[in-house]
């Protein structure tokens, strides 16, 4: 049955109620009236930014509603059965053997305390159709499919034996083993490296074809859902937005909402000519207390005043170290960071007042970085009293006035963080760092937890800011069109080590070092095809 | 095993022992800042400073304290706890049997206690916020809030009055059989299951709920494993150690603890055996009752401590 109708779904309508802070529970409404179809060997990418219902649709297809959401409407058919109001017994039957789950954070969503052979044929001899040696046989085989190491050992290893990339492929192998009609994929890859990803892709997409699966594929990035998916569905707030083949949504979008995120990422900066430097690192190594070996090796950059610096690398190449290091939370072992003419204590505690005020800091996790009991007011307000003694009147035009840089009108400063979006809170770090009219801002991920059109909001005020006040930045990031976007000059790190630095246009133009030609080409292209390109380009390299 | 983990195993071992160390030197100044000593409580109130200064000097009371800390310590690590005060008994043949019933008594109480705690604890867990999940805790919280005495009495009356199967007194003595021995103490095996059930009952419960929050679960839920199988092979893993941390201290307290249950049984045990002595101020015996309980908590810590590191994955395996 090469086109049998897999999941059907029609009206589909997701309901959940939300506690905001200081109001009543209310029911709100996650998702309007979806409807779509899937056939077999089939896959459609879900995208949208957060909150647009992706991952609630896509575990309707298991009836499952995460945290408290409730599938109150519409038709959900799996194989021609209506699932929606399905029996505890029936879904336990359904989930597991013809519709499995791929989650985002492979490593939380494997029990830490069992083999991963366990845990991957664990469905497969539960329902009872496969014997636990048919079903090992049949897992070494999807492990070698989907290029783990040593495949017929791989399942005795725990999941912290083994790394993010391997889990990822390890959990597609657990959603493949019970041979479902449909896997969901949810945001697979969203958690790695680039040049991880694209080998994972590589994996997944090839394991989807093999298998004849239907896959709804969940992601919001539309260059890798471009090179994976047979038909796109765009989503927003709940709603369909557009649907059509891949082809149709990458080069010929309608919606005007399509067309933006279809553009998107594509900010591009004008380098500004170089300028002396405000910060200089020379030669700083850096290792954490108790252990043997160096997080930072000899690590020599400047950041130009008024201009922006962009790290980028991969998770453990040492980025975030080097930004502990500057701030003096980590000293070195050697080396010196020099700042404005003058040498910075090697430690948090030598550092004067004026030292501490004009480096500051805007973290990834907006959310995590305010303190939720404090509202917007009292948040920018601390450091205009630490700093600068201020208070009363003085402080709370202050705070109007750094209101209003971020966009941001000044009602929002009786709100607290909760009552935030997450790229209100993010401006909100901007202003409190803002408030200490630094000299330096070091912003670590700062859009990386946001989604693409927020993301270039950020990006965009950054860079006003930026224009207004003389700041330099240094901006550290794994995204190489964020570096694209804001960026004069660009170090690239690898394993703690600088091996690429140089104004922007030099080190993104060839000839390339071996390391960060890897990484640039490993960025998914908004191109159909890029994929298979890109891996034929690098097996004929070998 | 992988060596970091028999290390921090040893380590852990090495503390403990330290640890006793230290108790003990705290026991020996503790019974040593009484008021009074030995030879005053021997000799009673009337006693005249000679005589006072030859039994001091007969009983070594007349050497600076740091010798006698050695010399006790020393004893106690050959087997020799000394000799009681009141009657001159050697102390280690007088502990003993009482030892060993206690021990009895509190194993007894333990393997009904235990799987009974883990198991309705997972009840609980499964059926939380239901009605099968309210009766466990409302149940088991009633009876820990009775005092022990209550309880005893309750139970005595229920089952030697109103259904008379067993004896009110739960007198053991050498030459007894098992069953024997095992009928003598049901009345106050009975009392102590009530008594520790509902603490190790709530964390078992507490414990697998947190878990049940983890990703791997709605992993374990989403590949429609049934509510059970879910709870038992993949919460109850990662639940581990807090239900062990909780199960020694009640077992620490069924050996050292139950001194009311003993009296109201008249179970011959260390418990009545050592609040006998102190009222007898038999210093020696307290001191030697007061390690011995020392040895049963830290012992059972570490047994809880070491599980808690075998159950770790990541330090069992290592990368």
């Amino acid at each position: 049955m090469p086109d049998s109708l897999v999941l059907d779904i029609s009206g589909l309508v997701i309901e959940a109620t939300s506690y905001p802070p200081g109001a009543r529970p209310r029911d709100v409404t996650l998702v309007h009236g979806v409807d779509l179809k899937l056939q077999r060997g089939r896959v459609l990418g879900l995208i949208g930014e957060s909150g647009a219902g992706k991952s609630t649709i896509g575990l309707s297809a298991m009836s499952y509603g995460r945290g408290g959401a409730r599938l109150t409407g519409g038709e959900i058919q799996v194989n021609g059965r209506e699932i929606r109001l399905a029996s505890p017994a029936e879904l336990r039957a359904l989930r597991g053997r013809e519709v499995t789950y791929v989650s985002q954070s492979a490593a939380a969503s494997f029990n830490p305390a069992r083999r991963l052979m366990d845990q991957v044929i664990e469905t497969s001899v539960s329902h009872r159709y496969m014997n636990r040696r048919q079903a090992e046989d049949h897992a070494i085989g999807l492990f070698r499919k989907l290029g783990l190491p040593d495949p017929e050992t791989f399942g005795n290893r725990y999941p912290h034996q083994v790394s993010g990339g391997q889990l990822q492929r390890a959990m597609t192998a657990m959603a493949l083993c019970p041979g479902p009609d449909l896997v969901v994929f949810d945001e697979p890859t969203t958690a790695l490296d680039v040049t991880t990803q694209i080998g994972v892709l590589r994996a997944i997409k090839d394991a989807i074809r093999d298998s004849h699966v239907a896959a709804l594929y969940i992601t919001h990035d539309l260059a890798v859902v471009a090179q994976i998916s047979d038909e796109i569905m765009v989503l927003r707030h709940g709603r369909m937005v557009e649907h059509g083949t891949c082809d149709q949504i990458i080069n010929h979008p309608r919606e005007p909402y399509t067309r933006a995120l279809v553009s998107v990422r594509a900010l591009n900066h004008v380098e500004k000519p170089p300028e002396p430097a405000i910060v200089r690192i020379d030669a700083v190594s850096a290792r954490y207390r108790g252990t043997q070996s160096d997080v930072l090796t000899d690590v020599s950059m400047d950041v130009a005043a008024g201009q922006t610096l962009a790290i980028v690398g991969e998770s453990g190449s040492g980025k975030s170290t080097l930004a502990r290091v500057i701030t003096g939370l980590l000293p070195p072992k050697s080396g010196q960071v020099w700042f404005d003419g003058r040498t910075l204590s090697r430690a948090l505690a030598g550092r004067s007042r004026r030292d501490l005020r004009e480096v500051q800091m805007i973290y990834q996790m907006a959310d995590t970085a305010m303190n939720p009991r404090h509202t917007v007011d009292t948040i920018i307000g601390r450091p205009l009293q630490f700093y600068f003694g201020m208070k009363g009147a003085e402080k709370s035009h202050r705070v109007a006035e750094l209101l209003d840089q971020i966009e941001l009108g000044s009602d929002f400063g009786k709100r607290f963080p909760a009552e935030l979006s997450g790229g209100q809170k993010q401006r909100v770090c901007i202003a409190r760092a803002l408030a200490a009219k630094p000299k330096v801002i070091i912003c670590d991920e700062v859009t990386s937890a946001l989604d693409p059109l927020v993301a270039d909001g950020i990006l965009k005020l950054l860079l006003k800011l930026q224009a207004e006040a003389r700041m330099a930045y240094l901006f550290i990031t794994h995204d190489l069109a964020t570096v694209q976007a804001i960026a004069d000059k660009v170090a690239v790190m690898h394993r703690g080590r600088v091996v690429r630095y140089g104004a922007k246009g030099d080190v993104l133009t060839p000839p390339f070092d071996d390391y960060t030609d890897l990484l640039l080409s490993s960025v998914p292209k908004m191109e159909i095809g890029w994929l298979d390109r890109t891996i034929k380009l690098r097996e004929a390299a070998q | 095993m992988p060596r970091k983990l028999i290390t921090l195993i040893l380590m852990r071992i090495a503390v403990g022992l330290l640890l006793l160390l230290v108790v003990s030197a705290v026991i020996f100044l503790g019974v040593e800042a009484l008021p009074g000593d030995t030879a005053e409580a021997i000799l009673g109130r009337s006693a005249t400073p000679d005589a006072l200064a030859n039994l001091r000097a007969k009983l070594g009371l007349d050497q600076p304290a740091w010798e006698r800390y050695f010399t006790w310590l020393t004893g106690v690590l050959s087997g020799d706890l000394g000799k009681s005060l009141t009657n001159g008994a050697d102390i280690a043949a007088a502990i003993a049997p009482r030892l060993h019933n206690s021990l009895f008594l509190a194993a007894s109480a333990a393997v009904i206690a235990v799987p009974l705690a883990l198991g309705l604890g997972v009840i609980a867990a499964r059926y939380a916020g239901r009605w099968p999940d309210k009766i466990i805790s409302a149940v088991t919280l009633s009876t820990i809030s009775l005092p022990e005495f209550v309880a005893a009495y309750f139970v005595i009356y229920a089952l030697t009055q109103l259904f008379p199967v067993f004896q009110p007194v739960s007198m053991v003595f050498a030459g007894m059989s098992l069953p024997d021995k095992l009928r003598a103490i049901a009345l106050p095996v009975i009392v102590l299951v009530i008594v520790v059930l509902a603490h190790m009952m709530r964390m078992t419960r507490a414990a697998i709920l947190s878990v049940m929050q983890s990703a791997y679960i709605e992993t374990a839920e989403l590949k429609g494993l049934p509510p059970v199988s879910i709870i038992l092979r993949h919460a109850l893993p990662n639940a581990i150690s807090p239900i062990v941390s909780v199960i020694s201290i009640n077992l620490a307290y069924l050996v050292v603890g139950v001194v009311v249950v003993e009296v109201v049984f008249g179970y011959n045990a260390m418990g009545q055996f050592l609040v006998d002595h102190v009222a007898k101020r038999d210093l020696p015996v307290v001191q030697a009752s007061a390690l011995i309980f020392a040895v049963v908590y830290i012992g059972l810590n570490i047994f809880a401590d070491v599980v808690s590191i075998v159950a770790n994955p990541r330090l069992r395996h290592p990368k």
